[in-house]
């Protein structure tokens, strides 16, 4: 069922930048939008193969980079930087930690702005920056923090929902039946 | 990581684009969103008391009756101006031609500003068209698919103007970049350092450069500070119109 899982991923990728994209209240409210892709890329590094970790940065990245004046690939390096680190390290990482998940979708949420702005400052072209970025890295890596347990959460909920699980075996064998009383 | 390369290297036309090519995935969902904002709306609607409603139906009538009395006016002044511009041999103004459209996506990085809007090639729209509001300037297309457009708004890096305050030495700029956290606030450069500017002074488009006809509000002067050791001033500008709450635009097409 691992195609499953890579086809949840990318789809719940599709929606999140449009997200991103149709609704920008948070935009209104904390002065910066959240991204989410960061989020899915620590649950795909952690839980998934490289190939889901692959095409959800190219897929990712290239639909986030349609809807926005970015160059277009410009966010794919970075997602598949993070994705690829989480990956190779992956055994070393309690996943099922709340706590650990908090902490990688911190890192991966700041690291992949940082990273994006600074192939767009290589590439020549001019981003509005200014002291106000800081706040919203702050407001990006909190946000991505916060929306990875619930990343990590909603995934479950869609493999206990969608994915056949077989019967657990009993314990139970005949042949080892203590009969009890006369026969 | 060798797609990447490829496609940051590909020429600006093919990836301007396969980037609205990728885009257009997104258009069944653009509904969706639409659908969603209106029945929100709707709620919005429906909790409005019938008083209320009333009160708000007696203000737009007045203001009706205001504006046509206006519009009256305004008829008159510009049949006087043409008649004058007859007279002086001066060329006679067009009009402008404004389509009105839709905004359906915003920008979701947050070092720039853009957004989308529900007209395309099939509508006539072309690169470096402006874009307005009845508030004022709001900026420019940028790129233009057959179904919708990206219009980069002021404040943006790539959205310069050239402008010109009302006062009598009517002195004149560029409207440049905002700050990452205010975008209703941009700055307004290459001033002189003898430039006139007090709080409140009206800042509109001057005409120059061939995009933007002269004449659209941009915004107001907030304050001023000399640059460069004091060989010029730069004054900061309150946009006219309110780019955090875009829902409807007017392109205008020269």
């Amino acid at each position: 069922m691992k195609w499953l899982n890579t086809i949840l991923v990318l789809g719940t990728a599709f929606l999140a930048v449009f997200w991103e994209a149709a609704f920008g209240g948070l935009r209104r409210l904390l002065g910066a939008q959240v991204d989410l892709l960061p989020p899915l890329m620590v649950y795909a590094g952690l839980c998934t193969g490289i190939t889901t970790v692959t095409l959800l940065a190219l897929a990712g990245g290239l639909w986030f980079d349609s809807l926005s004046a970015n160059p277009l690939g410009v966010t794919v390096l970075p997602l598949f930087a993070i994705g690829l680190a989480i990956h190779v390290k992956r055994e070393l990482i309690m996943r099922d930690q709340t706590f650990a998940q908090f902490v990688l979708g911190l890192g991966a949420s700041a690291a992949a702005p940082l990273l994006t702005l600074l192939l767009l400052l290589t590439l020549g072209r001019a981003p509005l920056l200014g002291w106000g970025t800081l706040w919203q890295l702050l407001v990006l890596s909190v946000g991505g923090a916060v929306a990875t347990p619930i990343c990590f959460e909603f995934f479950a909920w869609l493999q206990r929902t969608l994915v056949h699980r077989g019967a657990a075996e009993t314990s139970f064998r005949a042949d080892r039946e203590i009969r009890r009383g006369r026969q | 990581m060798l797609l990447t390369l490829v496609t940051l290297n590909l020429p600006s036309p093919t990836a301007a684009r396969l980037k609205l090519g990728i885009g257009s995935l997104f258009l069944p969902l653009f509904g969706l969103a639409s659908s969603t904002q209106q029945v929100a709306a709707a709620t919005e609607g429906s909790l409005v008391t019938r008083q209320e409603l009333l009160r708000q139906n007696d203000g737009l009538r007045r203001e009706n009756q205001q504006l046509r009395l206006q519009a009256m006016q305004a008829e008159e002044t510009s049949r006087e101006n043409a008649r004058l511009r007859q007279l002086a041999g001066w060329e006679r103004q067009v009009p402008w031609k404004l389509k009105p459209a839709r905004v359906v996506l915003r920008e979701p990085a947050n070092w720039w500003r853009t957004v989308q809007i529900d007209l395309g090639s099939r509508d006539g729209l072309r690169v470096n068209l402006p874009v307005l509001t009845t508030e004022g300037l709001v900026g420019r297309i940028s790129s233009v698919s057959l179904t919708r457009s990206q219009v980069t708004l002021l404040g943006d890096p790539n959205c310069k103007v050239s402008a010109r305050v009302e006062n009598e030495s009517r002195d004149s700029g560029i409207i440049g970049t905002s700050g990452p956290l205010e975008p209703e606030l941009v700055e307004l450069g290459y001033l002189s350092r003898s430039a006139n500017l007090k709080p409140g002074q009206k800042v509109v488009t001057s005409g120059e450069g061939g995009i933007f006809p002269k004449g659209i509000l941009i915004g107001h002067i907030v304050d001023t500070q000399p640059v460069d050791y004091g060989s010029r001033a730069e004054a900061r500008v309150r946009l006219a119109a309110n780019l955090n709450a875009l829902e409807e635009v007017c392109v205008m097409f020269p």
